[in-house]
């Protein structure tokens, strides 16, 4: 008797020490696939925020330029530039062929011209002297430098020609090669070319999408969860909407897609791709998350609060108002940045309305067309050049960095006012 | 308080019957109610005096499912009646609940509540009067005097409860209600509250439910002793306690049942 009882409770020590393993190794296990993805994402997304720059000396040729004597800055902004920018390229290897100096060319972004023009608006003095400029290396030379781009390819299968790498080589021996922080990812709008896109237009308005959600999910949300709550009669009526918002709080994004897409769009004909389309499509998707989240809070308010009010001849609505909403704002407002979070990283709809167009302008405010930062991972995760590869990746940091400051906002949020009457 | 011998009836209960749904509460209570005296609700648990309590400042308009007949005259003016104002109806009669719930605000904030949206004061000062008045009423005066403007949910569970009895009578209520006030409170406190209650029975009317036998004989002038949703019997305490009419009453004072 008593060595089966010795036995029982061995049995149940034993079963409790493999119950905590199994807890831990789920643990472990979450731990690892999310180290792993972090890894990942830092791995190859951390060269995009640096910028190769290939530093080449420009002589500012009045005569190539179109330039007459003593040039006023709007004669200067008019001024011919590709010429002296192209030669500038050509001079890099003075034996060059038209066709290598096509390819020297090459060698720079689309902009390099632009880059020139600003130098010398910058330092008008210049004229007809020679200065070193930084140019932005084409985005080909730009992982070559990164060590991203696998030279030992036979050449017709790789985009950077072998004359291209050779005076490349010479450059980066010379020290004319430069790699600096990318600013321009933060400022630039989208492009096709790599080396020119930045996520300023996605995180604008993805900034835009959110504060229209936010105006119309949050206000809606909360008088409906206070009327659900506080006033509403419980009858088979409130329990019937009761189980359409759960419903609603499960229906997948792409449908409110549809619905912006059929509503917004064709019968309101609301600007196409615009962040304010955009909000819209997510409030309708954010309004069921809020309202559950304010509903639960303004539950876990204790009745006797209530009680304490009513007791005191405060009216219903005073009770709610001065007693019962703001105890219940903490859980309102961290349910509130939940929603914005999901809405934040949610792609589906906005592609159905739009917002996945190319747009190479920074939005001013809620009716420019825009993308958001999740499409604008998939627009470049649909990119063939190798350079988008890193900038996939340095998106998602940003939208990643940009949800965790949310969600610790939420976290704050919850603590300070918990902490205060307890 | 009786004025030229004649006893003052301050609320006077007719024929109440009480339901929750279809389950009927309360039977049929006749009850008269002196004014400036305590009158102590006694029964073992679930047998109505919370119920009868909360009736008579339509507290249980708050649940549903709860429905109120017969007639409660308050100042001979039916309080179950429609052109009965609620809002009024509960800033003449104060309630003190069974767990102290201090409002999470400051103790200041807890007793300017009432006097603020019955609009009671009309300056700072007037208001910094009614909180002291109050709180030296409830006799706490002394001992938060320097910490106004702190939470009053940090007070101890005693200076809670008389914080909570301040709050009900800073607007000056004719009656308060008291729910088992002191069954969450050691037995200094519950002596620090009956005392108080004492005090307090010179400007107001006092009901207090109390599952205490003790507690009852002690407060109150007037007793009345509820079983099964019936009111058994009630009179003065004296006569309740030492020579009841009922045989229940008997037992249950004498702790044979309950």
């Amino acid at each position: 008797m008593n060595k089966n009882k010795e036995q029982l409770l061995n049995k149940r020590y034993k079963a409790e020490q493999r119950f905590r393993l199994y807890g831990l190794s789920a643990i472990f296990m979450a731990l690892l696939f999310l180290t792993i993805f972090i890894f990942k994402i830092f791995s190859t997304g951390y060269t995009a925020f640096q910028k190769t720059w290939l530093i080449v000396p420009v002589t500012f040729d009045a005569e190539l330029m179109m330039l007459e004597q003593n040039p006023s800055n709007e004669d200067l902004k008019d001024a011919d530039y590709y010429d002296i920018a192209l030669k500038s390229m050509a001079d890099l290897d003075p034996n060059a062929n038209e066709d290598q100096e096509n390819e020297l060319k090459r060698m720079v972004s689309y902009f390099f011209e632009k880059e020139i023009k600003n130098e010398l608006l910058n330092n008008p003095g210049l004229i007809g002297k020679t200065k070193e400029v930084y140019l932005t290396a084409s985005d080909d030379l730009d992982q070559v430098f990164k060590g991203n781009y696998p030279r030992d390819l036979p050449e017709d299968q790789r985009r950077v020609s072998d004359y291209q790498l050779k005076i490349f080589d010479q450059l980066v021996a010379k020290g004319k090669v430069e790699s600096k922080f990318n600013i321009s990812f933060f400022t630039y709008a989208d492009s096709r070319e790599p080396e020119l896109a930045g996520i300023a237009s996605s995180f604008m308005g993805s900034i835009f999408s959110i504060l229209v959600c936010l105006m119309i999910a949050f206000p809606v949300a909360v008088l409906a969860a206070i009327y659900l709550e506080e006033f509403a009669p419980k009858n088979r009526f409130t329990d019937f909407i009761e189980v359409n918002i759960n419903n609603l709080a499960a229906v997948p994004s792409i449908v409110f897609g549809l619905l912006g897409l059929g509503v917004l769009l064709a019968i309101f004909h609301l600007p196409r791709s615009t962040p304010l389309v955009g909000g819209i499509t997510l409030s309708l998707m954010t309004l069921p998350t809020i309202i559950i989240a304010a509903r639960a809070s303004l539950k876990a308010v204790p009745p006797s609060i209530r009680e304490a009010a009513l007791a005191m001849g405060a009216s219903r609505m005073q009770t709610t108002m001065h007693h019962t909403v703001p105890l219940s704002m903490p859980g309102t407002l961290s349910g509130t940045i939940i929603g914005l979070a999901q809405a934040l990283g949610e792609t589906a709809p906005l592609i159905l309305i739009g917002m996945v167009a190319f747009v190479n302008t920074i939005p001013g405010s809620p009716m420019d067309p825009a993308a958001s930062l999740p499409v604008q991972i998939y627009i470049w995760a649909e990119s063939a050049e190798r350079g988008f590869v890193e900038k996939v990746s340095a998106c998602i940091m940003v939208l990643l960095g940009f949800l965790i400051i949310m969600n610790l906002f939420a976290q704050i949020i919850r603590h300070k006012f918990e902490k205060k009457w307890s | 308080m009786k004025k030229n011998g004649v006893k003052m009836i301050k609320i006077k209960a007719k024929n109440v019957d009480v339901f929750y749904g279809k389950k009927q509460a309360l039977y049929n209570i006749g009850l008269d109610i002196e004014e400036n005296q305590v009158t102590a609700l006694i029964g073992p648990s679930g047998c109505g005096k919370s119920t009868f309590l909360r009736c008579l400042n339509r507290m249980n308009d708050v649940i549903d499912i709860c429905s109120v007949k017969g007639e409660i005259l308050i100042n001979d003016f039916n309080i179950n009646d429609k052109s009965c104002d609620v809002v009024r109806l509960r800033e003449k009669i104060g309630m003190v609940f069974q767990k102290p719930n201090p409002f999470p605000k400051t103790v200041y904030e807890n007793i300017s509540y009432g006097p603020t949206i019955h609009g009671m004061a009309q300056s700072k000062q007037e208001m910094d009067e009614i909180v002291e008045t109050s709180l030296k009423k409830a006799a706490l005066w002394e001992e938060v005097k320097d910490r106004l403007h702190e939470p009053g949910t940090g007070l101890s569970g005693g200076q809670q409860q008389r914080l909570c009895i301040a709050r009900a009578i800073s607007v000056r209520p004719e009656v308060i209600l008291m729910d088992e006030p002191c069954s969450a409170l050691d037995p200094i406190a519950t002596a620090q509250i009956e005392e108080l209650i004492d005090e307090l029975k010179k400007e107001h009317t006092i009901i207090i439910v109390t599952h205490s036998m003790a507690q009852a004989a002690r407060v109150s002038q007037n007793t009345g002793f509820f079983h099964l949703g019936h009111l058994i019997e009630h009179g003065s305490t004296d006569k309740i306690f030492k020579n009841p009419d009922n045989t229940k009453t008997q037992d249950y004072i004498t702790g044979r049942f309950g």
